[in-house]
């Protein structure tokens, strides 16, 4: 009998990981053992100290390129940059789970089993404490990202899909207002969710099918062995092509292109603001993270075949999400459109074929991330006696109300639609110059025009809040509690620090630019 | 610089350089910077500094003329009478380096010496001026930019900081001129200067485009020993660019329509422009691009050619204006002509335009303010012919004007005399014909500079009263007031020949300024020509006191061709209308009607068809869940197909 070989560990290097997890299931305990009235701060604190403890892993390993565990997880610039990613945003939208002060009891529902529109649901509504379950799926979630983007195989990549997936569909549900809403918006994630997995995993198998192909080799979906089979393999093509179609399309759904992003705006405008913030900044992190590691290690070989079809996702994504943005009415709406075209962006990005493309993305990740967040913070501020006032209609006339919120959000959608000294220009230029210097000038192109086409909408809103007088129905913007506050100034510092001297994140991001194979 | 310099193997001929500013003469900055930050203190604070401001602003230009005397002294004793400081690089773009650098020689002290100086003294009048106006601080705050602008244009060490200066001046202008912003005709007098002025200001910042694409370099001391290497084409554009630039900010022929109805700002921004600053950039452009226009007949010829007509289109409408500002503001155009046509003579003529720049900084200043005091006293009526007698009434304000008067028609020994007549007989020392035309023309223009002039003294000061009826005492203007005009008064009447005996010495040192070359015989002997000029300026003189002592009909008058022509500025606003503002007006309507059909539409177009695949795609967003994942599996579909269609080749 053979002897069973355990593969080695290096706990260090999956301390990041290993810390989120388990400060999940510590958080589950607290929620079984822990008064009441102390959960929602020993909770915080515990989610924030594992993101903390987390991070300081993640700059202690900086030096770090390995594959571990068997061949599982690949520690290298990519994963240390991208899950340092991950956690800082992740922080600031902890922060804004936290708040509690600018609604009483918090942005979430205290008991979501109640029927919505129901006596108890009212009475709920009306400030009593959310629930603190919050915690520990966030947290769960991170550890379930921070895996994704350090995946070196398939399978454990769609695990950590699914260990991300799941707590996110739950998170979605617990709005406290508009429970009807928030609900429908959780089941369709789900329901997607778990069609768009269906899809990753077919592809998953076609490619393990095309790498037992391999001559002299076993097969398997690691992706040395995949770069290894794009390689050799004398299996068929269809194979490949067929896994990596379906593959991209299961990544492609969680990173928001289209024709996988109908769901984004229904499941933003739903979802309770700052777990919209947390999916807008870390999911896509997580989802571009992992694309880029399928993309540039496993199927680097067939670079030549996938870049068209993705370039037309990319160029489809940056339409659907500019042109449909024009028209929308809601600001969650408008944010998730605006979310979808960044997507696009970003595949500029991820198709430029360069280490510069690499490091131009993964710093797009983190400038549009600091960006969202802080919108999305300023959308928790604005709100009247029936929670927050999403409407656009009711967004008039802000300027004259509170200058300085309006002032920020103006800035952020500068931002968003590139002007310079903001990050959104040096962003963009992080992505579009690679992509032109590898010859994809057509997409730069679609960028541009697209980011015209959006830069109007966002103006939109920039044009309502100034120069509209403030109505009957305009609210007034809460003054934020401290962890709000602290979120939004980091976000908006970022923006304009990464805006003016990107450089540091910048050499940050090129000196990581490599992935361990 | 000094490295550079120290390192140089072998300077070639001509070479210009300049001498790094140490000890007291590094702080040389402070000239401007002192200035603009009381002009930023007195905007930014707002009304808090309403009570304090104008002394503020009186004591920053009072500082900055203390200083600019010490450095003047200082300067005295060098070796090397040009020292520039190099503040910081400015602008570091490809090949193009300007720095902010600061060049102080003889050409600039003098310059620096005459805008504080008699800046200081119109800040001074201006206090009592301006006491009751509601925006006396906002008008400090401009007067403190303006000067500081001039500051930084005499002071620069290259064209970009000279531009830099430049632009400042003519934002300023604009904001004094239509200070009172709620007349309509200050307004238009504001935009018809800024206008005007950036014509100029174009052909100025193309001459520096030139200067960097041939020459590689926008620094004085690099440009001029550069410019004998240009042809001589290239150097003739440059140097016409330079002019046009040049006599945009100086108010010369052909740009000349604006000087006048920059009167509607407030009497002492008439002097500050008339006197200390902006008019005298044009001259000082030149004096300093003296190695430019020396390098070049052609171009000199053009010089003084404008010089000569615009002094003579000076003193013909000045002849036939009634308004006692605008009579100072077309003397102001035909004096500057005078400077043209020195600095354009070239040679030694350099430093006597200087010198006349300077006299008439002095006198010109005093007679604005005489102007200003009359009108404070008359509740500031400016028609001549609504003036007369006054002389009674206002004591000082007679005397002092009279100095000015007698300074500016050039009798002796008034400073004028001393100023005027050397420029008239550098006019007779060119080598050909020309000498006989620019001379007489210059001889013409004192003597219908003496007439109008005297014209313009007689029928305010003198002979019967002919006021409007609401007024029965013309008063005095206070000490504030008259202070200023005694000490202007007094620099009319000596600072000729001390400026004439001692600047041309003083500015010798200066690049290429000075007597570098000795002077042609003149084709009439010197004494011949000053005794000629004496004689046109009290035939002039007299004519007018002859026919105005009487006084004047107080209506205007039918007249004859000429001076109708006159009066209508020699048809040169007609002619600018029709040839620059009616097809303008035209092209514009042209260009809003492509702008609106054309440009619009296709722009208007494109948003509908945007918003309306907006609208139409929006639909496609059911919100139900069925359709989703019908969209979901369409688009895998169409990815999968479009890998199989890679997979056999069809997209390669």
């Amino acid at each position: 009998m053979n002897e069973l070989k355990l593969p080695s560990i290096d706990y260090a290097a999956l301390a990041p990981s290993l810390i989120m997890l388990g400060a999940a299931l510590l958080g589950v305990l607290v929620e079984a053992f822990v008064p009441r009235r102390l959960r929602h701060l020993v909770q915080l604190s515990l989610a924030l100290l594992a993101v903390l403890g987390a991070l300081t892993m993640v700059v202690l390993n900086a030096d770090d390129r390995l594959i571990t565990i068997g061949g599982a997880i690949a520690v290298d610039g990519p994963t240390l940059f991208l899950q340092g990613a991950i956690l800082v945003l992740a922080a600031m939208a902890l922060l804004l789970i936290g708040e509690r002060s600018v609604e009483r009891g918090g942005a979430f529902v205290a008991q979501a089993a109640f029927p919505a529109e129901s006596a108890d649901d009212r009475r709920q509504a009306e400030g009593v404490n959310g629930a603190t379950e919050v915690y520990p799926l966030t947290t769960f979630a991170i550890g379930g990202m921070l895996i994704f983007v350090a995946a070196n195989d398939l399978l454990t990549m769609f695990i950590a899909l699914e260990v991300f997936s799941l707590p996110l569909y739950l998170l979605c549900a617990l709005a406290r207002r508009r429970r009807l809403l928030s609900q429908e918006a959780a089941l369709k994630y789900f329901m997607l969710g778990a069609y768009a997995s269906a899809f990753f995993l077919f592809g998953v198998a076609l490619v393990y099918g095309f790498t037992a192909g391999i001559p002299n080799g076993s097969a398997g979906v690691d992706f040395a062995t995949v770069n290894a089979a794009v390689a050799e393999s004398t299996a068929s093509p269809l194979l490949l092509f067929a896994g990596m179609a379906l593959l991209s399309i299961g990544l492609l759904f969680k990173a928001a292109a289209a024709p996988f992003h109908v769901w984004t705006p229904d499941v933003y405008q739903g979802a309770p603001t700052p777990i919209t913030g947390f999916m807008a900044a870390c999911t896509k992190v997580a989802a571009f993270g992992a694309l880029l590691r399928v993309f540039h290690v496993a199927f680097d070989g067939a670079r030549w075949d996938f870049t068209p079809v993705l370039g037309a996702v990319a160029v489809l994504t940056m339409l659907v999400g500019a042109v449909l943005a024009v028209t929308q009415t809601d600001i969650k709406r408008l944010l998730a459109y605006s979310s979808i075209a960044n997507a696009g962006y970003l595949l500029v990005g991820v198709l430029a074929p360069s280490r510069d493309g690499l490091s131009g993305t993964m710093f797009y990740l983190v400038a549009y991330g600091f960006s969202v967040l802080a919108a999305f913070a300023v959308v928790t501020l604005v709100r009247d006696a029936d929670g927050e006032a999403t409407h656009l209609s009711r967004w008039a006339g802000l300027g004259k109300r509170s200058p300085f919120y309006a002032g920020v959000f103006t800035f952020i959608l500068l931002a968003f639609a590139g002007i310079p000294l903001t990050s959104g220009f040096t962003s963009k230029f992080a992505v579009f110059g690679p992509a032109l210097d590898g010859g994809q000038a057509w997409l730069v192109i679609a960028g541009v025009l697209t980011s015209m086409v959006l830069a109007f909408p966002y103006l939109r809103v920039v044009v309502m809040m100034w120069l509209s007088e403030p109505g009957e129905s305009t609210p007034t913007v809460t003054v934020p509690g401290g962890l709000t506050s602290a979120a939004l100034m980091i976000g908006v510092i970022a923006t304009l620090v990464l805006g003016v001297a990107p450089a540091p994140l910048l050499d940050l991001a090129t000196g990581a630019a490599e992935f361990v194979r | 610089m000094v490295e550079i310099l120290a390192n140089a193997p072998a300077e070639p001929a001509g070479a210009v350089t300049y001498a790094a500013a140490d000890g007291l003469l590094g702080s040389v900055w402070l000239l401007v910077a002192i200035p603009l930050v009381s002009a930023a203190v007195l905007l930014l604070l707002g009304r808090r500094a309403d009570r304090w401001g104008h002394w503020l602003g009186v004591a920053a230009i009072g500082a900055a003329f203390v200083l600019g005397l010490t450095y003047f002294f200082q300067l005295r004793g060098l070796e090397n009478k040009s020292v520039e400081l190099s503040l910081w690089d400015f602008i570091t773009v490809g090949d193009l380096r300007v720095d902010f650098g600061l060049l102080f020689d003889p050409l600039a002290a003098v310059f620096v010496l005459l805008i504080t100086g008699v800046g200081f003294l119109i800040h001074l009048y201006a206090v009592e001026y301006m006491a009751h106006d509601a925006g006396r601080r906002r008008f400090f705050g401009y007067f403190n930019l303006f000067v500081a602008a001039m500051l930084l244009l005499v002071l620069g060490n290259n064209y970009v900081m000279l531009y830099f200066g430049w632009e400042g001046v003519g934002l300023a202008s604009y904001l004094l001129i239509s200070f009172w912003y709620e007349r309509p005709s200050a307004a238009t007098a504001g935009k018809k200067a800024f206008l005007m002025n950036r014509v100029g200001d174009a052909g100025l910042a193309i001459g520096i485009f030139i200067m960097f694409a041939t020459l590689g370099t926008t620094q004085y001391d690099e440009v001029f020993t550069g410019v004998g290497s240009l042809t001589a084409t290239t150097v003739l554009v440059l140097g016409l660019l330079l002019l046009l630039g040049a006599t945009g900010k100086s108010g010369q022929f052909p740009l000349q329509a604006w000087l006048p109805d920059a009167m509607e700002g407030p009497t002492p921004v008439s002097a500050l422009i008339h006197a200390a600053t902006m008019v005298t950039a044009g001259v000082y452009l030149i004096a300093r691009s003296n190695p430019i226009f020396s390098a070049n007949s052609t171009l000199q010829l053009v010089v003084v050619s404008v010089g000569a007509l615009t002094l003579l289109i000076g003193c013909v409408i000045g002849a036939a204006k009634d308004d006692i500002k605008r009579v100072l503001a077309w003397s102001t155009v035909s004096q500057i002509g005078y400077m043209f046509l020195g600095v354009g003579l070239g040679g030694a003529a350099y430093a006597l335009a200087i010198v006349h720049l300077l006299a008439h900084g002095f006198f010109k200043a005093n007679m604005f303010l005489g102007a200003g005091s009359v009108m404070h006293g008359m509740n500031d009526q400016v028609d001549i012919r609504r003036f007369g007698g006054l002389s009674r009434y206002m004591k000082i304000t007679w005397l002092t004007f009279m100095m000015g008067w007698l300074a500016i028609i050039g009798m002796f020994p008034f400073s004028g005399f001393f100023s005027k007549e050397p420029i008239i007989v550098a006019a007779f020392e060119r080598e050909d014909w020309t000498a006989w035309l620019f001379g007489m023309a210059a001889l013409l223009g004192a003597g219908l500079t003496a007439f109008y002039m005297t014209r313009l003294f007689v029928l305010t000061f003198h002979g019967p009263k002919r006021w409007t009826e609401d007024i029965e005492h013309p008063h005095e203007s206070p000490k504030l007031m008259t202070i200023p005009l005694i000490l202007l008064a007094a620099g009319s009447v000596g600072a000729g020949f001390l400026l004439a005996t001692s600047v041309p010495d003083w500015l010798e040192a200066t690049a290429g300024l000075g007597g570098q070359e000795e002077g042609h015989h003149a084709v009439l002997s010197h004494t011949v020509i000053t005794v000629l000029s004496l004689l046109v300026t009290v035939l002039g003189a007299g004519l007018a006191w002859f026919l105005f002592r009487a006084g004047t009909a107080t209506e205007p008058q039918p007249a004859g061709v000429l001076v109708t022509a006159a009066r209508r500025n020699l048809y040169t606003d007609a002619f600018n209308e029709a040839v620059f503002e009616k097809p303008g007006i035209f092209l514009t309507r042209a260009l809003v009607y492509l702008d609106n059909r054309g440009v619009d539409g296709l722009v208007n177009g494109l948003a509908a068809a945007v918003g309306g695949g907006s609208g139409r795609l929006r639909r496609l967003q059911t919100g139900f869940v069925r359709s989703y994942a019908t969209s979901i599996l369409t688009g895998a579909l169409l990815v999968l197909a479009a890998f199989l269609a890679v997979e056999a080749g069809w997209l390669a």
